[in-house]
């Protein structure tokens, strides 16, 4: 039989707040346990709740982002269930009125089109304490730092049709949220996480099938892994005859496989109501608009740009505008030598690899901004040919220069790189080839005539072994006027 | 002996008649004395009390001192205070020296009073007689077999009893204003939001306000000057100007309106309740008021909507209470499932146990429609019914309670009889307004309440009313015999 | 509106409670009894009527994002049934 993939997705997105969504403590990662927690984070007897600012800004930003329907009235409920990472017995959420109603993305397939995925929702929430089961025994210690961390939990429509739409999905919320700054999209430091819902059903078949939620996914790679893993172990099932049970899942990356957490019988009765700690979140157009006016350009809009104004392809547009401090640092570049193209190429090529090799980010490159178009400038203005361009780049990765634009100055002559484009000077290096290079001189006179071109290449090597940096054109030339001659 | 006032206090303590010290320990030895016999205390806190009052005779001196300066008073043990036991009534909490002060707390202590200890209460505040408290049930002053009523028991009957002159409580549906009326004193409930709830342990959060009770309203009106106010960590507080409460207590009552709601005074009511009511509107008549009777139709849903929104509140609010942060833990618990089981079921009691119980009941799926919305909704009918009413009347008055204080034991294993008694204050409670408990008569010897409410934020006006009443009868200065 | 002895033990797990066998009665009687009296709300009409969660209708306050809190973890823990290094410890959660 013919199987259909569906799946929903549902994005824990950390908001890049100071303090958590109901106190004043502060949210960085990594301190030690429970010293960021105080008497509200705690659950202690007595204390109180007051939602933090920032956190509904950055959630309306989100929505107008992604084209949704801000709510003027949202309400915090209780959800009602015991885990000793949640120090109330609740977590505070929003389920009958969430901030963000129904928006919707464009997410970039393989082969170049766009597919629009619509959200259903996304409520404000908090997040849970850590429990760390290794180190205490037969016990499990539990650190509450994480704990009233805001959260914008993201509920996709169920409309993606494989692991690999998934994964790109998930790619765009992180482009989306990063961009917007209300994210610092650390997903190994958990900063987002997902659920994914997975079914099958009979090609055609309008109804779903049952499915089941792989918990807290927390890598692009893991996403589309897991969801593969699930996708064969439903059909699996399915093409034997059997039945799916409706259940939360777990994802080994270790085994590639997915196992059984808990069953829908073994789900709680959350017992949700509305929070009588807090009152209904009322927001008005004046509001909404003033959050409208702080949204950066957003990667759609860039990467439209990018294709129409700059002339870019689909797929280099579609790379470049991905990642906020990319898409920034390549419009430095461009805009400085007032060259998108030659900029894309750079940013594409070089210093993508770069980033790979050296596992680094943007941020942290050697080469800033400025220096690259500063050394792409001096390729348009002929004083360096593309590879002496090129071994500039890689001496500042090296740490040969230093953060300014000045050194490279210093690195080109240094490093003799200053393109020699002197008819003169390039034809007496040219002569000085062809006089100690006899034997590829007879070969390339044995050459039939429509081949010669081809030979030629030889010789260029030659000269450029002789002197770096010569210009490539004026030596072509020197070089076919030179051997015409004999 | 007769009735002490915190208005006399500050009176000698400004002259010089007495210091804060020589009054502290003079309300000590009382506690030593008498308490015994009423356990309307679970932490007295002799040294602390003693420092304070040497500091507020140090303030006085200095010439900083603030009304309040050095006048003894008690906490409710459901006020957090910081570096002191704060139990709540229950095992669960018989350890839990809370890390932090309540507002109200840190308002009193900036004030400069002084505080005697901590006292006892029904459970959780889950109770009308004071009789669930880990520490052992509370007696009446007047009648030691009789209960003091609930959940603030411990401050009606310390009070009563003149072991302080003046103590802080807190009322979810009639927890202040019922022990006042059964132990003789004055008992305010302000409106929802206009004190902090901050540090005060929740037992339902859209229902619980703080207030205080006394002996008298001028009395009632210098402790809420102290702790009434806009508090930022309270997001139900209510960004409001607090007027001086005591400022319009000698204003007279003529063309004053009360509202008398026909449901209050049906056929079921005691006749001598309704006489003792009866005659104490007469005297507001003799004041100037008028009087006339009004209607609050959705009365028949109080109960039932109080009783199903606390306990939805409740249910949730006692979460928390599971032996992993604070308070009681279970013996060796097998795994975290028996860790909390066992840790809840022996920290709490039955009361609290029934009541998250129906809480998780009501909220369950399959059932929020049937019970929490529609008890939403019907609080939303309740509310309305006094707006209206308030279109016509500056106050309402009534019974505060069906009976004078019931013996120990005669309805502590009957939740619904108890839940009945509640029916005159649960109301406000749902509509967040204001309500009084003054002493207006006695029967066989039992204090009897005269019930105020007010409109929203009219705490003034209704302190005003209370005073007056208190210029021409003497009812608040009686004080049980022995005592 | 009676409940039979298993609802008493299901919604007591709901809450992590247990009732002793004893007392599953008086349990039963009370929490039906309770129920029978809130069942007079069932009986009357309230389409169209607004829930009131919380009698002030105003709107939710909003705190400014600044860190207030300072580090009290050895105040707090010292009240703690049982810490290590700094963490609350129960007994081994496993998923």
């Amino acid at each position: 039989m013919q199987w259909e993939v569906v799946i929903g997705l549902e994005i824990h997105v950390q908001l890049a707040t100071k303090t958590k969504i109901f106190s004043g403590s502060s949210t960085a990662y990594g301190a030690d346990a429970n010293t960021q927690a105080d008497v509200v984070d705690l659950g202690m007897p007595g204390v109180l709740p007051v939602f933090n600012k920032e956190a509904l800004q950055m959630a309306v930003k989100f929505g107008l982002a992604i084209d949704a329907e801000i709510h003027h009235k949202s309400v915090f409920d209780r959800k009602n269930y015991f885990y000793p990472d949640s120090p109330k017995g609740y977590q505070t959420t929003q389920l009958y009125y969430p901030t963000v109603g129904m928006g919707h993305i464009e997410i970039e397939l393989e082969d170049g089109s766009t597919k629009r995925i619509n959200v259903t929702r996304a409520h404000l929430e908090e997040d849970a304490g850590k429990s760390v089961h290794e180190g205490f025994g037969s016990s499990s210690g539990i650190d509450l730092n994480r704990a009233g961390t805001p959260l914008i939990e993201i509920v996709s429509e169920p409309e993606l049709r494989s692991a690999k739409e998934a994964a790109a999905y998930f790619r765009k919320m992180h482009s989306i949220v990063t961009y917007l700054g209300i994210c610092d999209g650390d997903l190994s430091q958990g900063s987002m996480r997902c659920d994914c819902n997975v079914s099958l059903r009979p090609k055609g078949q309008e109804e779903f099938g049952t499915r089941a939620e792989i918990k807290n996914v927390n890598s692009f790679r893991n996403v589309e892994r897991a969801i593969d893993a699930e996708i064969e172990r439903q059909m699996d099932i399915l093409e034997d005859g059997g039945t799916i049970v409706q259940e939360t899942r777990l994802y080994d990356a270790d085994k590639n496989e997915t196992r059984s957490m808990r069953s829908k019988e073994e789900e709680n009765d959350y017992r949700y109501f509305p929070c009588p700690d807090l009152l209904p979140v009322l927001i008005d157009e004046d509001y909404i608009e003033a959050v409208r006016q702080t949204l950066p350009e957003l990667p759609d809009a860039k990467r439209q740009r990018y294709i129409s104004e700059q002339g870019l392809s689909a797929i280099d547009a579609g790379v470049l505008s991905a990642n906020r401090s990319l898409a920034d640092y390549f419009e430095t570049v461009a805009e400085t030598i007032n060259d998108y193209k030659l900029a894309a190429n750079w940013v594409q090529g070089d210093v993508s690899a770069a980033l790979n090799r050296l596992e680094v980010s943007i941020e942290e490159l050697a080469v800033s901004a400025e220096q690259l178009a500063y050394i792409l400038k001096l390729i348009k203005d002929n004083t360096l040919n593309n590879g002496g361009a090129k071994e500039v780049f890689n001496a500042l990765l090296e740490g040969k220069g230093d953060d300014t634009v000045a050194c490279i100055d210093t690195l080109v002559d240094q490093l003799g790189l200053k393109q020699v484009s002197d008819t003169g000077a390039i034809e007496a290096i040219v002569d000085e080839v062809l006089a100690n290079n006899t034997k590829l001189v007879e070969s390339y006179l044995a050459t039939p005539e429509d081949k010669r071109a081809k030979a030629i290449g030889p010789f260029i090597g030659q000269v450029r072994k002789a002197a770096k940096g010569v210009n490539p054109q004026v030596v072509m030339e020197v070089l076919k006027k030179k051997l015409s001659e004999l | 002996m007769s009735n002490i006032t915190i208005a006399e206090i500050s009176k000698n303590l400004a002259s010089g008649k007495y210091s804060s010290v020589e009054i502290t320990q003079d309300f000590l030895q009382r506690i030593k004395q008498n308490d015994k016999a009423i356990n309307s205390f679970i932490t007295v806190t002799e040294e602390q009390a003693l420092a304070q009052a040497k500091a507020a005779d140090e303030q006085r001196q200095n010439g900083n001192a603030s009304v309040l300066t050095g006048v003894p008073i008690a906490h409710k043990d459901n006020y957090c205070t910081d570096g002191v036991l704060t139990s709540c009534g229950s095992k669960m909490l018989s350890n839990f020296v809370a890390p932090y002060n309540a507002t109200v707390v840190e308002k009193f202590n900036e004030a400069g009073t002084v505080s005697l200890g901590k006292l006892n209460m029904d459970e959780f505040a889950m109770g009308s007689s004071s009789e669930s408290s880990f520490y052992g049930a509370v007696s009446n002053p007047w009648d030691s077999n009789r209960v003091a009523g609930g959940s603030s028991g411990g401050s009606a009957a310390a009070v009563a009893a003149n072991l302080i002159p003046g103590a802080t409580a807190s009322d979810t549906g009639g927890s202040i204003r019922q022990p006042a009326a059964f132990c003789g004193l004055t008992g305010i409930k302000p409106t929802y939001g206009r004190v902090s709830r901050w540090g005060i342990v929740a037992y339902a959060s859209s229902l619980d306000q703080a207030g205080v009770i006394t002996h008298t309203a001028e009395d009632a009106a210098l402790m809420l000057n102290v702790m009434s106010g806009f508090d930022e960590k309270d997001s139900t507080s209510m960004q409001l100007e607090v007027p001086d409460f005591t400022a319009d207590l000698n204003n007279g009552l003529a063309g004053l309106t009360i509202g008398l709601p026909k449901e209050y005074f049906s056929a079921d009511l005691d006749p001598a309740m309704q006489q003792a009511v009866s005659d104490a509107v007469k005297e507001y008549e003799k004041l100037g008021a008028k009087v006339k009777e009004i209607s609050l139709p959705h009365s028949h849903l109080v109960i039932p909507s109080y009783y199903l929104i606390s306990a939805a509140e409740c249910s949730a609010n006692m979460s928390r209470m599971d032996g992993v942060r604070f308070g009681y833990r279970c013996d060796n618990p097998t795994d975290i499932h028996d860790l909390y089981v066992r840790s809840r079921s022996e920290g709490l009691g039955s009361e609290v146990k029934r009541r998250i119980m129906i809480g998780a009941y009501a909220l369950s799926a399959g059932y929020y429609d049937a019970y929490y919305k529609k008890a939403q909704q019907a609080r939303r009918l309740i509310k309305n019914d006094f707006v209206n009413a308030f279109k016509e009347v500056d106050i309402i008055a009534g019974p505060v309670t069906p009976t004078t204080a019931f013996n120990k034991n005669e309805k502590n294993h009957d939740p619904v009889a108890m839940a009945l008694g509640d029916v005159f204050t649960v109301a406000l409670n749902l509509a967040g307004l204001p309500g009084m408990s003054i002493n207006c008569g006695q029967i066989n010897n039992l204090p009897v309440g005269l019930q105020l409410i007010g409109n929203y934020f009219e705490e003034a006006r209704l302190l005003n009313a209370a005073h007056q009443f208190q210029q021409v009868t003497d009812w608040h200065l009686k004080s049980p015999a022995g005592l | 509106m009676a409940l039979d002895p298993k609802q008493v033990h299901d919604i007591a797990e709901l809450v992590r409670l247990q009732i002793e066998d004893d007392q599953v009665q008086e349990y039963q009687e009370n929490l039906s009894n309770i129920l029978e009296m809130v069942n007079q709300l069932t009986s009357f009409e309230t389409d169209n009527i607004e829930p009131l969660a919380n009698p002030i209708e105003i709107a939710q306050r909003l705190r400014a994002d600044e860190v207030t809190a300072v580090n009290k973890r050895d105040l707090f823990q010292s009240i703690a049934p049982q810490t290590e290094q700094g963490y609350y410890l129960v007994p081994r959660v496993v998923e």
